[in-house]
């Protein structure tokens, strides 16, 4: 295993960057990053929807919800990969695709969080901005969502980690990512497939594994943070 | 917009079943496992707590579709020659698939039903024992059925993810409905038809196995069978 | 003041509000007392539109409250309200939560705000405490700065929904002290509380209300000395021994 990781440590890292287009882990943590960043806007705006006295709106909101969790991640990939070029007539990078289904499906999910963040929040505080005299959005974004975000930091931030493992669906696209890049050696290694596959497992075992502690500290920082307010 | 004739609807039907039939396996499995791995865990030897700890931080921290690929791909390579080759023989693509989801999710599972024993007072316990229950009639009869019913919601869930993850499987050529559905694209090229309705059918399984689990856990509701006494 | 005309509320089947007629004039500080159950939060949460009511007219300064295209942010920015379980922003200090309706309604300046904040609290006796949380406050500071923070806009009027029941007894009397200097001050006041030695003190007019309905409505020294309704009587037998 040493030896595999030795000599293609490049490869799996950064594909084949700079001879080439960026790939492996570093593609991995862009698509995902990027996947976090702009689904929570989106996620955002579903869960204020979904809490929306407006009920078509909350309607509408709440069946896109459950659509997008009620299929396989791989479906939605494969949606953007071959539905929307035929419907817009122009092809679409794998890159773009990946990270528009995962946005999709994040902010489907996340939307659930925040919104359950949000019912949270007592109703005595809502009433008091509101008896005040402050309309219905500037309590939403100044009382409810500073709360409501902050409660569940946590759970979003998971989500990151939960982000990085679904990019590995980007080989099915031939997005090259970690998982691509692996199957890449595996294709120039041919007799160590057990190696191959067991250091793929072993650097996404890493990195999520140390994200994760990363979000344990976080949690535990904004609990203490809490606590002395 | 063309929609798919009889024989194309059949061949996404059947991916289905095959879809169902990867679901049943691995969910049976998965539960298996966490079952032992939460007996395993209770026993509170420092040793095979950490096998199990180790097992549950490997199977949440690498990818789903890595876990297939390296059991279908890496995995065989470990089997004697015989083995291996009756393996590939007989489905090994469903069998793999199988063990690598079953796995996977008995992982999760097993943190659901430790989230659910920790949810018990230990007074529960305390009071089993002292009308005279061993440690296993405690277990058996009072602390595990009280912590299944606490999670069957995060259990459904779970069951629920199984059921979508299996798509994962056409990645080493399962012929599930996935895989169907990239196979009569490519042929028919009726994208939006075909993948339409193979999501309609991945939506109706995902509202079914929502609907039955809302009906066991009313079923198991506590609070139901208190309103029947009084 | 405040009018309130053949006020009627259901909740599902029940008959919450019957009938209700009140006329509360500026400067007036009118408590309403009753068993629970009678109503009297109800009542005072429909003066600013919390509840809705099915039946009735209800008048703050001459605005009707249920007219239609009216600015309901606008009308409660005249009402002040202060609830029993305060219900302060806990993830903002006490100074931001009081300047939180002038910076966002009325876009006052910062410095405006923050001065005319310190004023309030001052009055209120919180000056030491202004860039605490909520959280770090006891129940009597919290109610004291919900009140600060509901006269930040210098309402005309001030309703309070059982301001101290949520306290405990030895912190009751520094929020009755606020309320007190408010009512010496000329402030328009409806109270709906249990503390008799209040109303005895400050107040103009006590309204007893029982199941919805009012049965009394009289000034302090008739209501405590002689009740006229047999259920004003019973309730006043059963709570003012507890009070010595």
């Amino acid at each position: 295993m040493l030896d595999i990781i030795r000599e293609y440590w490049p490869l799996l890292l950064v594909g084949q960057y700079p001879h080439g287009p960026l790939g492996g882990l570093a593609m991995t943590l862009i698509v995902a990053g990027l996947g976090l960043l702009l689904s929570l806007p989106l996620a955002l705006m579903i869960a204020i929807a979904r809490v929306s006295p407006y009920r078509w709106v909350a309607r509408c909101a709440a069946a896109l919800v459950h659509v997008v969790r009620g299929m396989p991640l791989l479906m939605l990939i494969f949606w953007a990969y071959f539905v929307v070029p035929k419907v817009t007539g122009h092809a679409v990078s794998g890159f773009t695709t990946l990270v528009c289904a995962l946005v999709i499906y994040e902010s489907a999910y996340l939307s659930e969080v925040i919104r359950s963040g949000i019912e949270a929040i007592p109703r005595g505080q809502i009433e008091a901005s509101r008896s005040l005299g402050v309309g219905y959005w500037r309590t939403m974004f100044k009382v409810v969502l500073p709360q409501a975000l902050f409660n569940v930091l946590p759970s979003m931030t998971s989500q990151f980690v939960s982000t990085v493992k679904e990019t590995s669906l980007g080989y099915v696209i031939s997005v090259n990512e970690l998982t691509f890049a692996a199957n890449q050696v595996n294709n120039l290694v041919l007799t160590k497939p057990l190696q191959v596959f067991g250091v793929l497992a072993i650097i996404y075992f890493i990195v999520c594994f140390t994200l994760s502690r990363g979000v344990s500290l976080l949690d535990a920082r904004v609990r203490r943070t809490r606590a002395m307010r | 917009m063309k929609f798919l004739d009889s024989a194309q609807l059949l061949q996404l039907a059947s991916g289905m079943v095959t879809t169902l039939q990867l679901f049943a396996v691995a969910w049976v499995l998965a539960f298996t496992i966490a079952l032992t791995l939460t007996v395993v865990r209770t026993a509170n030897v420092r040793a095979t707590t950490f096998i199990v700890d180790a097992y549950v931080e490997y199977h949440r921290n690498v990818p789903l579709l890595v876990q297939v690929l390296f059991w279908y791909f890496g995995m065989p390579e470990l089997l004697p020659d015989g083995v291996r080759a009756w393996l590939y023989q007989h489905n090994a693509e469903m069998s793999l698939a199988a063990i690598a989801l079953g796995l996977g999710s008995a992982a999760y599972i097993a943190e659901d039903i430790r989230s659910g024993l920790r949810a018990i007072p230990t007074m529960q316990f305390e009071a089993a024992r002292a009308l005279g229950c061993s440690y296993l009639q405690c277990m058996r009869l009072v602390i595990v059925p009280q912590a299944l019913r606490i999670a069957i919601p995060p259990l459904v869930g779970r069951a629920l993810l199984l059921f979508k993850n299996t798509s994962v499987a056409m990645a080493i050529g399962v012929v599930e409905l996935t895989y169907q559905t990239r196979e009569i694209e490519n042929e028919t090229y009726r994208t939006f038809a075909t993948f339409g309705a193979a999501t309609i059918m991945y939506l109706i399984g995902s509202f079914l196995l929502m609907y039955v689990g809302s009906r066991i856990q009313a079923h198991y509701s506590l609070a139901r069978k208190e309103g029947r006494r009084a | 003041m405040i009018q309130l005309e053949q006020v009627n509320k259901w909740f599902g089947e029940n008959h919450v509000l019957k009938n209700v007629d009140l006329r509360i004039a500026a400067g007036e500080v009118v408590v309403v007392c009753g068993p629970s159950g009678s109503g009297k939060s109800t009542l005072i949460r429909t003066i600013n539109r919390l509840e809705p009511i099915e039946k009735g007219r209800i008048t703050v300064n001459g605005q009707d409250v249920y007219a239609k295209g009216l600015n309901i942010n606008t009308l409660r920015a005249g009402i002040g309200f202060v609830f029993q379980s305060f219900n302060l922003f806990p993830h903002m200090s006490v100074l931001d939560n009081v300047m939180f309706a002038p910076l966002n309604i009325r876009k006052t300046p910062r410095d405006t705000a923050m001065a005319d904040a310190k004023v309030l609290l001052e009055r209120v006796g919180l000056s030491h405490k202004l860039d605490a949380y909520p959280g770090n406050l006891s129940g009597g500071q919290q109610q004291r700065v919900a009140i600060a923070r509901a006269l930040a806009l210098k309402p005309p009027v001030m309703l309070f929904d059982e301001p101290t029941s949520a306290l405990d007894p030895e912190m009751v009397g520094e929020v009755l002290q606020v309320m007190k200097s408010l009512a010496k001050d000329g402030m328009t006041m409806v109270c709906v509380t249990h503390e008799m030695g209040f109303a005895r003190e400050v107040s103009d007019r006590v309204v007893f209300m029982d199941a919805g309905e009012i049965l009394e409505s009289d000034t302090p020294a008739n209501f405590f000395s002689a009740p006229k309704h047999p259920r004003a009587q019973r309730f006043l037998s059963d709570i003012l021994p507890s009070h010595g």
